[in-house]
C-alpha cells in the first residue's frame, strides 16, 4: 500500500461513496451548531418534512450573539430583539429535534470551537463540521474538520454526510525552536504573511515540523483555527501523546475498553513517511518574530519591529492599490514604524485565543502593571464558561481587573461585534481574533491581529510594543 | 431550486481583489432567521453613506453615488464580474443569499474562495472561473461599453460577448447537472441511504466509540 498523508487517511476512513468525477459522500461524526448559521437549516428540514439522521452527533451552543456583560436574565438579557430571536430559535430547534444544547447560563456554554475540544466532543480521527469557517480549529486534534454553509448544515442534519471533493495535500513545515515571546499566533500569522490569504485554496494543510510537535494542544488549536485565513478549509496536526493526554477524561471522550481501542487507532493518525504532498512550504521557526497586522487582510502582517509598507514600492498595480486602500481605511501612513501605531482598544478573546493558556500568558505580562491611560477599553472575554471558571480559580481575573481590563462572560464578543461589544469607527484595536477585515469589529474599526501576550503589552504601553521587552 | 440553463444579461464590474464576505453582507444583517430579503443590504457599507441596521428603511438611505452598483448604467445587472479570491472570509451562506436576492445569477472571477464557491452552487448562483487575462479584457469591455451584456450557456459551457467572441468555461460535471436540473442535494444523497447504512454498520465495528459516546 502506498504511503498516505494524514488527510488521505481521514478521508479514506470516512468515504461512503465516490462518483466517477470524484464527487464523494463523506460520513460526518460530529456537527456543532450555533445560532447564526443553523435557523435556515432547521427551517429547511421542517419544510421538507425531514428528520435528523442521527441526533446524538449534534451539539449546539449559542455564541455569536450572547452578551458578555450581565447574564442573570438568561436569553431575556439580550437587548437587541433580532439577536434574541436567533438565540431563542436555536433553543427551540434543539428541543424540537432532540439535540443537546449548552444554553446561556450553562457553565459549558461558549464559542463552539472552544467548547468542542474542551468537552471531548471533537476527537482525533473524527470528521467534524460546523456552519462556521473556523471549524478548521478542530484539526489540531487530528480530526478532519470542515467549515460549511447553511445548506450543508441542513444536508448533514438530514443525511449525516457531506458532499465533498477531495482536496490537495499541502504541508507547512516549521522547524527550529521559537524564540521566547513568540507564540503559536505569531507562527500562523507569519505563515499567512508568507503564503497569502489564498495560499491554501483547494488544499488541506498539515502543519508539521519541530515547532508544532513542541507546541501544546491549545497552541495547535490557535494555528489550525487560522488555516482558513490562509485559504484552506482544513488544517491538521498529527496525533501524538500530547493529543491523547489532552483528550483523556473529557466528558464526551471514550471510556474503558473503547478508550484503549480508540487510542490504538489514533496513534496511526499521522502522515506516513514518504507520503506525497502537492505543495510544501517551509519556514524557519527560530526566525519568526512577534507579528502585528497593519492592514485589512490577515496576510497584511509585519514583524513588530518592522514598518507599514509603502505602495510606491509595490510593482504589481492591483497589489499596490490594495495596500493603499488598506492604509486609507486604517488611517496609516506608509513607512510608519509598527510600534508607533496606537492601541486605543484591546480585545483578548475569540476562538483563536480565548483558552486558559491564552489568559495565563497575557496575565504574565499584566501582572503588577496597569493599562495606559490612553486605552479606552480593554476586554478579556473567555472562550467558554469553563475557561472562565478555571481562570478565576487561578486568580487570573484579578490580574486582568487590577490592570484595568474588563473581565467578561464567554462568547464571540468583539471578534465580530454581533453582540453589543463593538469597536468604534476610527479606533485602533490590538485584537487576538483572526480577521482584520474592514468593519469586522465594528463599522470603521481598525483591527490589528496579535497574540494575547502582544495585546497585553500593547494595553500597558498604549501602542504596539515588542512583548519581549515586557517578559 | 430554480434551474439555470442559458441567460443573457447585463454585467456589473466589481474591480477589487479579495472581496470578502463581510463586505458582501455586513454582520448586522446576519441576525435574520430567513434566507431571503438580504438583497437591499448587499455590499451595504460600500453602497450607502450611513451605517445600515436590520430595521432600516433602505429606500430612504443616502447612496454613495460612485459605488458601481449605484450607477444607472448597471441597474438590472445579473452577472457580476469580479477579481481574484472573491468571497473570501466566512462560510456564512448569507453572502450568496444576498447576491442572489439582489439579482445576480452568475459571478465571473479569476478565482474564488473555496467555501463561497461551494455555497454559490447550493443557492443557484453560477461561479465561473476564467483566466486572469480573459477577466481583464472583460473588465475593459464592460467599462468601455454601456449596456454590456454577456450570454452564459451552461449547456454548451460557453460565454458569448456582444461582439460574438466565444469564451469556453470549465465546470464540475456534477454541479452542472444539479444546476441544469434544479436538483436538491439532500434528495440526491438520500437516494444512497443504503450506502450510508452499510458504512455505519462497518464503522461501528472499527470505531464503536463514535456511536456510543457521541
Ligand atoms: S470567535 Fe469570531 S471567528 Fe470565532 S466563531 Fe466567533 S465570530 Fe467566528
Amino acid at each position: 500500500m502506498s504511503a498516505k498523508t494524514l488527510y488521505d487517511k481521514l478521508w479514506d476512513a470516512h468515504l461512503v461513496r465516490e462518483e466517477e468525477d470524484g464527487t464523494a459522500l463523506i460520513y460526518i461524526d460530529r456537527q456543532l451548531l450555533h445560532e447564526v448559521t443553523s435557523p435556515q437549516a432547521f427551517e429547511g428540514l421542517r419544510l421538507a418534512g425531514r428528520k435528523p439522521w442521527r441526533t446524538d452527533t449534534n451539539l449546539a451552543t449559542p455564541d455569536h450573539n450572547v452578551p458578555t456583560t450581565d447574564l442573570t436574565g438568561g436569553v431575556a438579557s439580550i437587548k437587541d430583539p433580532v439577536s434574541r430571536i436567533q438565540v431563542e430559535t436555536l433553543g427551540m430547534n434543539a428541543r424540537e429535534f432532540g439535540i443537546t444544547e449548552f444554553a446561556m447560563g450553562d457553565i459549558r456554554q461558549g464559542i463552539v470551537h472552544v467548547v468542542g475540544p474542551e468537552e471531548g466532543a471533537t476527537l482525533p480521527g473524527m470528521t467534524v463540521v460546523c456552519g462556521d469557517s473556523h471549524t478548521a480549529t478542530h484539526g489540531a486534534l487530528g480530526a478532519l474538520a470542515h467549515g460549511i454553509g447553511t445548506s450543508e448544515v441542513e444536508h448533514v442534519l438530514a443525511t449525516q454526510c457531506l458532499i465533498q471533493k477531495k482536496m490537495k495535500n499541502m504541508l507547512i513545515r516549521v522547524d527550529g525552536q521559537l524564540q521566547k515571546g513568540v507564540t503559536p499566533k505569531d507562527v500562523v500569522l507569519a505563515i499567512i504573511g508568507k503564503i497569502g490569504t489564498a495560499g491554501g485554496n483547494g488544499h488541506a494543510i498539515e502543519f508539521g515540523g519541530q515547532v508544532f510537535r513542541d507546541m501544546s494542544i491549545e497552541g495547535r488549536l490557535t494555528v489550525c483555527n487560522m488555516a482558513i485565513e490562509a485559504g484552506a478549509r482544513v488544517g491538521l496536526v498529527a496525533v501524538d501523546e500530547k493529543t491523547v493526554e489532552y483528550v483523556q477524561g473529557r466528558p464526551y471522550a471514550p471510556k474503558g475498553d473503547e478508550w484503549d481501542m480508540a487510542v490504538t487507532a489514533w496513534m496511526d493518525l499521522k502522515s506516513d513517511d514518504g507520503a506525497h504532498f502537492d505543495k510544501v512550504v517551509e519556514l524557519d521557526g527560530s526566525k519568526i518574530e512577534p507579528q502585528v497586522s497593519w492592514g485589512t487582510s490577515p496576510e497584511m502582517v509585519s514583524d513588530v519591529n518592522g514598518i507599514v509598507p509603502d505602495p510606491a514600492r509595490e510593482s504589481d498595480a492591483v497589489k499596490a492599490a490594495g495596500i493603499q486602500r488598506a492604509l486609507d481605511y486604517m488611517g496609516l501612513q506608509a513607512n510608519t514604524p509598527i510600534k508607533n501605531i496606537p492601541a486605543e482598544f484591546v480585545f483578548i478573546g475569540s476562538c483563536t485565543n480565548s483558552r486558559i493558556e491564552d489568559f495565563r500568558a497575557a496575565a504574565q505580562v499584566l501582572k503588577g502593571r496597569k493599562i495606559a491611560d490612553s486605552v479606552e477599553l480593554a476586554l478579556a472575554v473567555p472562550g467558554s464558561g469553563l475557561v472562565k471558571q478555571q481562570a478565576e480559580a487561578e486568580g487570573l481575573d484579578k490580574i486582568f481587573m487590577d490592570a484595568g481590563f474588563e473581565w467578561r462572560n464567554p462568547g464571540c464578543s468583539m471578534c465580530l461585534a454581533m453582540n453589543a461589544d463593538k469597536l468604534p469607527a476610527g479606533k485602533h484595536c490590538a485584537s487576538t481574533s483572526n480577521r482584520n477585515f474592514e468593519g469586522r469589529q465594528g463599522a470603521g474599526g481598525r483591527t490589528h491581529l496579535v497574540s494575547p501576550e502582544m495585546a497585553a503589552a500593547a494595553a500597558v504601553a498604549g501602542h504596539f510594543v515588542d512583548v519581549r521587552d515586557y517578559l | 431550486m430554480d434551474k439555470i440553463v442559458k441567460m443573457t444579461a447585463l454585467v456589473a464590474p466589481m474591480d477589487r481583489a479579495n472581496v470578502d464576505t463581510d463586505a458582501i453582507i455586513p454582520k448586522q444583517f446576519l441576525k435574520s432567521i430567513k434566507r431571503t430579503g438580504f438583497g437591499p443590504n448587499l455590499f451595504d457599507e460600500w453602497r450607502y453613506e450611513d451605517v445600515g441596521q436590520p430595521d432600516s428603511d433602505n429606500s430612504n438611505r443616502p447612496l454613495r453615488k460612485d459605488f458601481v452598483l449605484n450607477q444607472p448604467r448597471y441597474q438590472g445587472a445579473k452577472i457580476l464580474l469580479a477579481r481574484e479570491n472573491f468571497g473570501c472570509g466566512s462560510s456564512r451562506e448569507h453572502a450568496p443569499w444576498a447576491l442572489k436576492d439582489y439579482g445576480f445569477d452568475v459571478v465571473i472571477a479569476p478565482s474564488f474562495a473555496d467555501i463561497f464557491f461551494n455555497n454559490c452552487f447550493k443557492n443557484g448562483i453560477m461561479p465561473l472561473v476564467l483566466e486572469e487575462s480573459v477577466v481583464d479584457s472583460l473588465f475593459q469591455e464592460v467599462f468601455a461599453q454601456e449596456g454590456y451584456q454577456l450570454t452564459v450557456d451552461l449547456e454548451t459551457q460557453q460565454i458569448v460577448t456582444p461582439s460574438g467572441k466565444v469564451i469556453p468555461f470549465e465546470i464540475d460535471a456534477f454541479r452542472r447537472h444539479c444546476l441544469l436540473n434544479g436538483l436538491d442535494d439532500i434528495a440526491l444523497t438520500l437516494a444512497h441511504q443504503e450506502d450510508i447504512k452499510a458504512y455505519e454498520a462497518k464503522r461501528k465495528l472499527e470505531a464503536p466509540w463514535l456511536f456510543t459516546h457521541a
